[in-house]
């Protein structure tokens, strides 16, 4: 114990040398680090979101609203299917999660004739029938496809959406089967990620029944009744009957852009080649009708056709502000959500308190620091310096080590800090306690260190080994700002065992050679 | 040269022979503890309760009763308001609303509108909503529950049974002691707190384990003792280490409490009580619990011998 390898003192030192290298940046403002030459270390701390201000979202997206959704397209095709094969049925809709109906006409062979038309709208359906009754529904591979594809295809919006230019530092996790988290530093206003994440925006253009009454029970069939988005005078929404059938879709829109019309908001827009074909087609056919365009079952306006237009590009007016203009441009843009989303849990952290936060997190590690420090070399006197030596060493290496790795350092992480602090002494301690009782024991200087080093060794391992089960199991089920705890207490375990067993030791075997002092001061 | 020495270098104090006073005393504490939390309740953070939590700053120093009265016309059902570390911040606390997560964002809307121009800042909105507030609730629980097993296990492996279940129970002792801390005092018992229990966990079993290194150790070197005499002596010999380090974190945390900040206030006011009772338990409940478990020193040598031998001869 007492003897150290040349080689073991140069990766000590190395490592001491490396840590206040990559620990350094931390000193200086941002800005000076950024100027820094490419070759040095720059990377500093990553403050979570609690302690640098943002906004945290869980979100979840609304499976079964898809699936349902998918369903009743599920009905309307296999409707349009045995119509147009003139083929008598009755009690079609969904029952238990799939589409359902009866045959008039029971013979097998119609049962085997209508069997092989559903088989070809899809080959991922399961078709099951008795006495000509039959249940339709999607096999489970293909539900599992398109559940993940509809939860990567929302991350993908929610991307274009909130940050188009992909320069913010924004981040959206999947998380569990149907789960996003979003993590928005920075951010002041949480409301306005909740506009952007909020709607579908799905878009679409329709006909509207100018024979129907709005204000009727009932629509006919093929249409429906629908709201304007916003209110009239009255404080009543506009009710229009629209034809159910999509002329066009905002799938079609290649851009959308806010700007003014006679003084008022509205969005440009431009088709890629086949809407603008069908928009064409559709302005052609109806001039002089009204055109409502409808975004996630609302209608925006209903403008009527004055001449067709050819260009592909056109106009959406309504009762649109600046902001809120610029907003549905830039949900039409990023396109419509595949699903609904739910928000779970938000949480956002203004950087005020994110500021003052960290403020107090310093101002705690250095007074607990000082007081350990000074307590630490009234207990051990000379040893005591030399803890302190090595407890200062920690510290730099959690800072080292957390800049390195780019672990996020939260709030409850500064509290595993100053933990830590109080409790990497402990080694010392432990080994201390030793020698002093192996002096006491009458054993020389060189011989109660050797011995106290070599039967702490076992202590030491032990009960960090086990403190560390315990921050392992919480990095593992914690969430959030508790894993930063985590991290920070395994990483304080690990380098708090280096500096006490290592450099401790370096610095005392180093003046036992130099010194060959005849009593140990402990 | 030391300037303080902490405790005689030759301490004999007699924790084995007070240990029936310890336990009596423990379990009056974990009785109570368990009465408290069940008839009291905890008082569940937003974390666990699903609900809503905001934190402003006020313009000019808050007018509580005013605020109070405003945000009660709302409706919401149960809002606390709270000065929180200055006349300025006020924490305001909503429970959680009837319906989906789409209630729960309106009520920050009507909270919002209702508060007005008297916010200086939202330091802090927080929403949980009911599902993700008994998920959070039940991660806790799984990772207290596997942190100790984890810890038993190891302890297991590394030294004999009885340790291991000396062990369990006092870093069990530790957690219910803690609950029952939390509702007495009924601070928020939120995410940071569950942190704070399981470190304390941590924190208690690495004390433990200092004491029950010693135990193993001085079992083989005195096996002609009575093992009463030992784990006593192990507990004296070691008490000095105990203390100490206990001191240094209680120090350290003490910082913590009084400057690092309102929002991490209750996590170490948890860790402080932790690492009380945690080296309490691990003088006055582990190792006691040894002798109760009946821990016996290694077995002679000459047994030893004779399980070689069989050994062998199987081989053969």
């Amino acid at each position: 114990m007492v003897q150290f390898p040349k080689w073991q003192v140069f990766a000590i030192v190395g490592v001491l040398v490396l840590g206040l290298y990559y620990a350094l940046p931390n000193v200086f403002k941002e800005q000076t680090v950024e100027a820094f030459p490419s070759w040095l270390a720059s990377d500093q701390i990553n403050l979570g979101l609690d302690l640098r201000g943002g906004s945290y979202m869980l979100l979840e997206v609304d499976l079964e609203a898809v699936e349902k959704e998918q369903m009743t397209d599920l009905v309307e095709n296999i409707r349009s299917i045995l119509r147009s094969a003139s083929i008598g049925y009755q009690n079609l809709g969904v029952q238990e999660g799939g589409a359902s109906f009866t045959l008039r006409d029971t013979t097998d062979e119609m049962v085997s004739r209508v069997r092989s038309m559903i088989a070809q709208i899809d080959g991922g359906l399961l078709v099951t029938s008795s006495d000509g009754t039959f249940s339709v529904v999607y096999n489970d591979q293909v539900r599992q496809q398109r559940r993940i594809s509809v939860v990567n295809q929302s991350i993908e919006v929610l991307r274009r959406r909130l940050d188009e230019t992909g320069t913010k530092e924004i981040s959206l996790q999947r998380q569990g089967e149907n789960r996003i988290l979003i993590q928005v530093p920075g951010v002041t206003d949480p409301e306005e990620i909740k506009v952007l994440i909020g709607k579908t925006a799905k878009l679409t253009f329709h006909l509207v029944d100018q024979n129907a009454d709005p204000y009727s029970n009932s629509a006919p069939v093929g249409s429906q009744i629908m709201l304007s988005l916003d209110e009239q005078a009255n404080g009543q929404p506009r009710r229009y009957v629209i034809n159910k059938r999509i002329m066009v879709s905002g799938e079609n829109l290649v851009d959308a852009q806010s700007t003014f019309q006679d003084g008022q908001p509205v969005i440009s827009f431009t088709f890629d080649s086949s809407g603008a074909q069908r928009f064409a087609r559709v302005t052609q056919d109806n001039v002089n009708k009204p055109f409502a365009i409808v975004l996630d079952g609302k209608v925006i306006s209903a403008p009527v056709i004055r001449s067709p237009i050819l260009t592909g590009s056109g106009i959406i007016s309504g009762n649109f502000t600046t902001q809120s203009a610029e907003e549905l441009a830039v949900l039409l843009r990023a396109g419509a959500l595949p699903a609904p989303l739910v928000i779970l849990e938000e949480r956002t952290i203004g950087a005020g308190l994110g500021e003052d936060s960290v403020n107090a997190g310093k101002i705690a590690s250095v007074i607990g620091m000082v007081l350990v420090v000074g307590f630490m070399a009234l207990a051990y006197g000379f040893f005591g310096l030399m803890a302190n030596v090595a407890l200062i060493a920690n510290l730099v290496l959690i800072v080292a080590v957390l800049s390195l790795f780019q672990a996020t350092l939260t709030l409850p992480g500064i509290a595993g800090i100053v933990l830590t602090i109080g409790m990497a002494v402990d080694a010392n301690v432990l080994i201390f306690e030793r020698i002093r009782e192996e002096i006491r024991n009458g054993r020389g200087p060189v011989m109660a260190v050797e011995a106290g080093y070599k039967r702490a060794m076992s202590t030491i391992l032990d009960s960090n080994i086990t403190t560390l089960i315990a921050a392992v199991i919480l990095f593992q089920f914690g969430s959030g700002p508790i894993k930063g705890f985590a991290v920070t207490l395994i990483i304080g375990i690990i380098t708090s065992m280096f500096t006490a067993i290592m450099v401790t030791r370096l610095l005392i075997v180093t003046w036992l050679r130099r010194r060959r002092p005849q009593t140990l001061g402990i | 040269m030391a300037l303080i020495k902490m405790l005689p270098a030759e301490l004999k104090i007699d924790f084995m022979g007070r240990r029936k006073i310890f336990m009596a005393f423990s379990i009056l504490l974990l009785v109570m503890s368990v009465v408290l939390a069940v008839t009291r309740g905890l008082n569940f953070g937003v974390d666990f309760r699903g609900g809503i939590l905001i934190e402003i700053r006020t313009t000019a120093p808050a007018d509580l009763s005013s605020l109070r009265s405003r945000m009660g016309a709302l409706g919401l059902g149960e809002v606390s308001l709270q000065e929180f570390g200055s006349p300025t911040d006020v924490l305001i606390n909503i429970q959680k609303q009837d319906g989906e997560e789409k209630e729960q964002m309106a009520a920050i809307e009507l909270v919002k509108s209702a508060l007005g121009a008297e916010v200086a800042e939202y330091r802090r909105v927080e929403f949980v909503g009911p599902k993700v507030g008994s998920e959070l609730m039940k991660d806790g629980i799984y990772a207290t529950v596997f942190a100790l097993l984890g810890i038993a296990i190891y302890i297991w492996l590394r030294y004999e049974w009885q340790f291991s279940v000396a062990a369990l129970l006092a870093l069990t002792h530790d957690v219910i002691a803690t609950i029952g801390f939390f509702a007495v005092t009924q601070f928020e018992f939120n995410l940071a707190t569950l942190a704070a229990i399981l470190m304390i966990a941590g924190y208690s079993i690495n004390d433990t384990v200092v004491v029950f290194d010693r135990v193993r150790d001085e079992l083989r070197r005195f096996k002609s003792w009575e093992v009463y005499d030992v784990l006593n002596m192990s507990i004296n010999v070691t008490l000095s280490r105990t203390i100490l380090t206990s001191f240094t974190t209680l120090l350290a945390l003490i910082a913590l409490f009084l400057f690092g900040g309102e929002v991490i206030r209750g996590l170490s006011l948890g860790l402080i009580w932790g690492i009380v009772i945690g080296t309490y338990s691990s003088i006055a409940i582990a190792v006691p619990l040894l002798f109760t478990t009946g821990v016996r020193s290694p077995v002679p040598e000459e047994e030893e011998g004779n399980g070689e031998e069989t050994a062998e001869l199987i081989e053969n």
